[in-house]
């Protein structure tokens, strides 16, 4: 059978179709707001006047809330992580056959909203909810300690919202290990432990990479968790984002934020990719 | 070699008492006892499901018994970790780490035991296996029969006292499976090691082993040499599993010093007392294929003592070898005659009137309550 020449074009065309609608235009819409000259208005109107000064401007007035967002989502993916394995262990090894239940089960939460949820965290870590209580009970916090609007109320906003993403590409991996992989580390005088960091853990890395990705990229880019859970002091550069966009009204350096936070992800992820590299697992 | 050296003076064999593995739904191994002498190749033969590769994993360490107890020598390692026991495996699909490459999955036994220079015996194993030049290769990039090699190395590195072998030529096709047992067979006398090797191919187990234990529902029908199984089987099921025999209903006329006669179907053939294993009542006349001979009616036959006539030939398949027929006697009952094709008589017709005889020294006697299809089909 003969193929015309531009039929394997045109059976990109769908995909490229979707870069193109959903990606490449929102895309170049983002990178020209960020040069908008930024003293336009929205009654004055915007123009492109190509300001890269726009990022140095960005730069210099919210380093802080950007630093501390890739801080915190890098600790809640952490926190993700060990969290996450255990879980996903458990469900891949022992689960036997509740398995698929307990899949529901993690990814239950998503059946309400995300804003629902974690509204509902202010009224648990509230001032005088019972965890509160409980801690200020046990000495663990001081009298007029408090959870919600501390990094701790944030960074556990994080962990609670982006544990499924890491729970599911993990059990997907773990899933796969064949068992006799691991008697076969015991029998080859591995102790339980020394099998799993051998066998088991290296084996799971596609899982670790992916779900860390998956964990990092959008709770470095959140803003609900600190503007329900924290106060001005755990602003993160989603907020500024929002804030510029929504109510200042100031485009040029909401945009040139998003690009810088954008480009600092992209650069991360590469760096992380490399090193972490999965290719050459089979 | 220097492994061989190495273990001589500590060899110790490896012994099961009343080993028992009882699953919820069903009794995998029952009241076993097994005594594998230090350095002999020892198989377990039997179909799936028979409870062999269960026996294997309790010794191994990596199922734990219901009852009984495994010693090696005086030690008794029932409930031992797998990893702290002096035996190896090689796995049936061979468990090779596919984020290892060859050299790493070698040396894995050494490096957790923390012995040193292990470049240079992971070297020497693998020169033993002839695959020095593939040690950088991660295991998917190799072939079964490589990979298998591998796995063996991977074992046989660390030197066990006992080295247990599932089913390692499974997953081979049958001309490498054939090379692979000469080296197997090979590489135990080299090494000088307990080999305890898992099949359900009883060719492999014969060809390979000094010792076949043949294992049925949970319990070891017979044990022995493979001539000694073959020849004299105790069972009908290790008859028929062992390869193939003719099983004949007589039912015992008397009992001699050293004979018991036995009437089949109006013909009193005699059995050696040694291979009678029954002595009164109904019993199975057993003859192999190949020890049962045929001759157009009427001409001699080199088979002084048991001698029938009226056979007809219902079935001839040249094997090139040989030849098989099968010859319906007047009692019914086709009977499989083997003849190698030595070119002294052309092959006889299907339909040919044919005498049957057999010397008496080749038969056996089995109980006739035992089941006289036993081990037939299972041979998968």
């Amino acid at each position: 059978m003969r193929r015309g020449r531009f039929t394997g074009y045109w059976l990109m065309a769908p995909a490229a179709l979707w870069l193109a609608l959903f990606f490449v235009i929102p895309f170049y819409s983002l990178l020209a707001t960020s040069l908008f000259d930024p003293e336009g208005s929205v009654l004055t109107g915007y123009d492109v006047d190509y300001r890269f000064a726009n990022f140095v401007d960005a730069l210099d007035q919210f380093w802080e809330p950007l630093f501390r967002s890739l801080w915190y989502a890098a600790v809640a993916t952490a926190i993700c992580l060990v969290l996450g394995y255990v879980l996903a262990y458990a469900i891949a090894f022992k689960g036997g056959r509740w398995r698929n239940f307990l899949l529901v089960l993690v990814i239950a939460p998503f059946f309400t909203s995300f804003l629902v949820r974690t509204l509902s965290w202010k009224l648990i870590l509230a001032d005088d909810g019972f965890v509160v209580d409980t801690l200020q009970f046990l000495h663990l916090l001081g009298e007029d300690g408090r959870l919600l609007a501390t990094p701790v109320a944030v960074i556990a906003g994080l962990v609670y919202n982006f544990l499924p993403f890491m729970v599911l590409p993990l059990y997907a991996s773990l899933e796969k290990i064949d068992t006799r992989l691991v008697e076969a580390a015991s029998d080859l005088y591995a102790s339980p432990t020394r099998g799993f960091l051998k066998v088991t853990l290296p084996l799971s890395k596609p899982g670790v990479v992916a779900g860390t990705l998956l964990t990092f990229i959008p709770a470095a880019g959140d803003y609900i968790n600190a503007s329900l859970l924290g106060s001005p002091n755990q602003r993160m550069v989603g907020n500024v984002i929002q804030n510029l966009f929504t109510s200042t009204g100031d485009y040029a350096t909401a945009g040139a934020l998003s690009v810088i936070l954008m480009a600092i992800i992209v650069a991360m992820v590469m760096v992380y990719i490399r090193t972490a590299g999965t290719e050459e697992l089979v | 070699m220097s492994l061989a050296a190495d273990r001589a003076s500590e060899a110790r064999s490896l012994r099961l008492t009343a080993l028992t593995k009882e699953f919820t739904t069903f009794t995998a191994v029952r009241s076993l006892d097994l005594e594998v002498p230090a350095g002999s190749f020892f198989a377990l033969l039997g179909p799936s499901g028979c409870g062999k590769t269960t026996t294997l994993r309790m010794v191994a360490g990596l199922e734990v018994p219901t009852s009984g107890t495994i010693h090696l020598g005086d030690d008794e390692i029932t409930y031992e970790k797998p990893y702290r026991r002096p035996v190896n495996t090689v796995f049936q699909n061979y468990a090779l780490f596919p984020h290892l490459d060859i050299h790493e999955n070698v040396a894995f036994g050494l490096r957790r035991r923390k012995v040193k220079d292990v470049d240079q015996q992971v070297k020497e194993m693998l020169a033993l296996v002839e695959l020095e030049s593939q040690a950088s290769k991660k295991p998917p990039q190799m072939s079964g029969g490589q990979q298998q090699r591998v796995a063996l190395a991977r074992a046989l590195i660390n030197r066990p006292e006992v080295l247990l072998l599932d089913e390692p030529l499974g997953a081979l096709d049958l001309k490498l499976r054939r090379s692979m047992q000469i080296e197997l067979k090979r590489i135990q006398t080299e090494v000088g090691l307990t080999f305890v090797h898992v099949t359900h191919d009883q060719e492999e187990a014969m060809t390979m082993a000094d010792t076949i234990a043949v294992m049925n529902g949970g319990v070891i029908e017979q044990m022995g040499s493979p001539a000694e199984l073959y020849e004299n089987p105790r069972t009908t099921f290790v008859a028929n599993f062992l390869g193939q025999s003719n099983l004949i209903a007589g039912s015992v006329a008397a009992v001699d010093a050293d004979v018991v006669r036995v009437d089949m179907h109006g013909t009193q053939v005699s059995i050696p007392i040694d291979r009678s294993h029954t002595r009164s009542g109904d019993g199975w006349v057993g003859i192999r294929p190949e020890k049962v001979l045929i001759a157009p009616a009427g001409e001699p036959i080199d088979a002084p003592g048991n001698h029938m006539t009226g056979g007809i030939i219902t079935d001839v398949s040249f094997v090139g070898v040989s030849t098989q027929y099968l010859v319906m006697m007047p009692w019914g009952q086709e009977l499989m005659s083997f003849e190698q094709n030595t070119g002294r008589r052309a092959v006889l017709d299907k339909g040919t009137k044919v005498d049957v005889s057999w010397r008496p020294e080749f038969a056996f006697l089995l109980p006739s309550s035992q089941d006289v299809n036993a081990g037939v089909h299972e041979e998968v």
